[in-house]
């Protein structure tokens, strides 16, 4: 485990992003007394725990009941305090939508969600702990800001930004060991602007989440077997949308597809498909998520797989929008 | 009547079964809720053997009496349980979460053939059950709903949310059961956000309230007979227990709230199964 201020490839590939979390936690609770951490009979799940142990005295386990513990967090920020709040993302976003639209980002207060278990990174337990729907309803919600790290690196990039970051802030993380995308921290994260994981002319990918690292491997294959130029961008804050990054896709690339573990209602694909769509250019474009549907059951791997947000899948979603005629849109030479 | 010898002898058998089958489920899954499902086995065979209106040849039966786990993490029990008792080949069990299987962590009434409702996300199970039994009252059906909640469930409020409207609405063809086995995920109940005094708050919302032995036989027997039969209030029956029940390595330990075994230590908690019988 790395000592202080840096996250490299080995604590990404040891530990899992929630136990990154929870040791970056610890050290923001060092430097800033006003942080105070909660969760709801979920502090060993989530990691928060290790906050927890740290200060006993500045956390709170509210036991089972996530509404009370959004409306308990809020209570703190409006009494001048700063909560980090941990359980499963399936809970936070819609067991306690409410308590998180009305009294947090309503009041626009600085609570910080830190969300374990996102989209199908719980295969095996089922629908009701999946969570395919957070990203559509937390980016619905005015003065919240989303974020879906790549790996245990970027978690610890963006647990660190977002208590800079004023205002509620929704982090999603996994559930389990998310393999390393990136080596070191040192990459110039900043909450709102993209990261271009591989340069590319023909194609853009616009990832988030486990996805990033699944397109980098498959940007890989495509230019060693089908000499095709992918980009990889790692858009990691869904909301506010790093628009510029898109819309230089479209003008340079003409061709977009998005990934996502989450359903392809709402999220990052709807996401980049809005700012496609005003832009008024024309671009191939397909959003690759969950369909409408309740995952089937099984491991991450499995599922991933399944659902086409692996190396396999998305070198076969390239393909196929590769083959896809578009070239006749009058549009295609208007400037940018 | 009390059960007879043979009866009790008999339940003794389902429960030593359903034990060593929560065990293979846990270790076939790769990890499951082992201590809270070890906890309901008494509660779930006298249920489904003795009390429960239902034919396994006809799932869908519409006079059937249904259960709704709204300790939903309990499906390692619930599963086995319901296949033993007729409703689906035990053999396919073995696919536990794997790929594609029927069975998950929590279950889905979808996929599983003898299941009343999918549940698996804490608090939802009353307020389901407390609309089935009304819905079967304003149907002028004779079917009951039984719902068995875990304790650190408690401490929804939707729980409490449903439990205002049973008594509200005189909900007495429900039979409400607490698996009181004094811890939840993080640490015992009375630690990490305490319950008592339970009964006592139960009360306080309409209930009438009886404490049983959760794993003695003569007395869920006794105690449920009477909750089925009460007109006046609905019922709640506080079943003590304990996590992990069956397998000494396991109980009141909460690092058993959710585990995996492996071919070994399969043999040694069945093993241990096997003194206690
Ligand atoms: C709404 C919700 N929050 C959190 C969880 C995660 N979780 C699963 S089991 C559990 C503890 C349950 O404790 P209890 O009800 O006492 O069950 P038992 O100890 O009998 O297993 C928790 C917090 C969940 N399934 N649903």
């Amino acid at each position: 485990m790395a000592e202080g201020l840096t996250w490299n490839v080995y604590d990404a590939n040891t530990m899992t992003q929630a136990d990154i979390y929870g040791d970056v936690l610890c050290m923001l609770g060092e430097k800033n007394e006003r942080i105070v951490g909660l969760s709801a009979d979920l502090a060993k799940s989530t990691k928060i725990g290790k906050f927890a142990q740290k200060y006993p005295d500045r956390f709170f386990n509210v036991g089972i009941a996530e509404q009370n513990l959004f409306g308990m967090a809020a209570g703190l920020a409006l009494s001048g305090l700063v909560p980090f709040v941990s359980t499963m993302a399936v809970f936070t976003t819609m067991r306690a939508a409410e308590q998180v639209r009305t009294d947090i980002c309503y009041q626009n207060l600085d609570v910080k969600i830190i969300a374990t278990h996102g989209g199908i990174s719980f295969g095996q337990a089922g629908t009701t702990h999946h969570c395919t729907e957070d990203i559509a309803i937390m980016r619905s919600l005015a003065n919240m800001t989303v974020v879906v790290p790549a790996d245990g690196i970027e978690c610890a990039n963006a647990v660190m930004s977002c208590v800079e970051h004023p205002g509620p802030v929704y982090i999603r993380i996994g559930r389990g060991f998310e393999p390393a995308c990136y080596d070191d921290d040192q990459y110039g994260f900043t909450i709102g602007r993209s990261v271009e994981i591989t340069p590319g002319t023909d194609i853009t990918l616009i990832c988030c989440g486990i996805t990033v690292l699944q397109a980098r491997e498959a940007a890989q294959i495509l230019e060693r077997n089908d000499g095709i130029s992918v980009r990889v961008i790692n858009m990691h804050t869904i909301k506010p949308l790093d628009t510029e990054a898109v819309l230089r896709a479209v003008n340079e690339t003409r061709r977009i597809i998005t990934f996502e573990d989450h359903t392809i209602y709402g999220g990052l694909g709807s996401a980049v498909a809005e700012v496609i769509a005003e832009s008024g250019k024309a671009c191939a474009f397909t959003r690759v998520g969950i369909p409408d549907c309740y995952s089937v059951v099984g491991y991450p791997e499995d599922l991933y797989n399944f659902y086409k947000l692996d190396a396999d899948g998305i070198v076969e979603k390239v393909r196929e929008v590769m083959g896809r005629d578009f070239e006749e849109a009058e549009s295609w030479e208007d400037g940018f | 009547m009390p059960l007879t010898e043979q009866e009790l002898n008999q339940l003794q058998r389902h429960a030593n079964q359903l034990r060593r089958d929560i065990l293979d489920v846990t270790y076939w899954a790769g990890g499951a809720h082992v201590g809270g499902s070890l906890s309901i086995v008494e509660i779930l065979v006298i249920l489904y053997y003795t009390f429960m209106n239902i034919d396994p040849r006809k799932p869908e039966m519409e006079d059937r009496d249904r259960l709704v786990l709204s300790k939903g993490h309990a499906g390692a029990a619930l599963a086995p349980l319901l296949s033993r008792r007729g409703f689906f080949d035990f053999e396919s069990l073995k696919s536990f979460n794997k790929f594609k299987s029927a069975f998950g962590m929590h279950l889905d009434k979808h996929k599983v053939i003898g299941l009343d409702a999918s549940t698996g996300s804490l608090g939802h199970g009353l307020p389901m059950a407390v609309g089935l039994a009304l819905g079967a009252r304003l149907q002028g059906k004779s079917w009951r709903t039984y719902c068995l909640l875990g304790d650190g469930e408690c401490n929804e409020g939707t729980v409490w949310e449903a439990a205002m409207a049973a008594a509200h609405y005189k909900v007495t063809n429900l039979t409400t059961i607490i698996d009181r086995n004094k811890f939840m995920l993080d640490g015992s109940t009375e630690e990490v956000m305490a319950l008592e005094p339970l009964a006592d708050k139960w009360r306080a919302f309409g209930f009438l309230v009886k404490e049983v032995n959760g794993h003695s036989y003569p007395e869920l027997y006794e105690t449920i007979q009477a909750a089925n039969t009460e007109k006046g209030a609905p019922v709640v029956i506080i079943a003590h227990t304990v996590k992990g029940k069956g397998v000494d390595f396991m109980e009141n330990d909460v690092r058993w709230h959710y585990g995996g075994l492996d071919s070994d230590m399969l043999e040694k908690a069945k093993q241990k199964l096997a003194g206690e019988a």
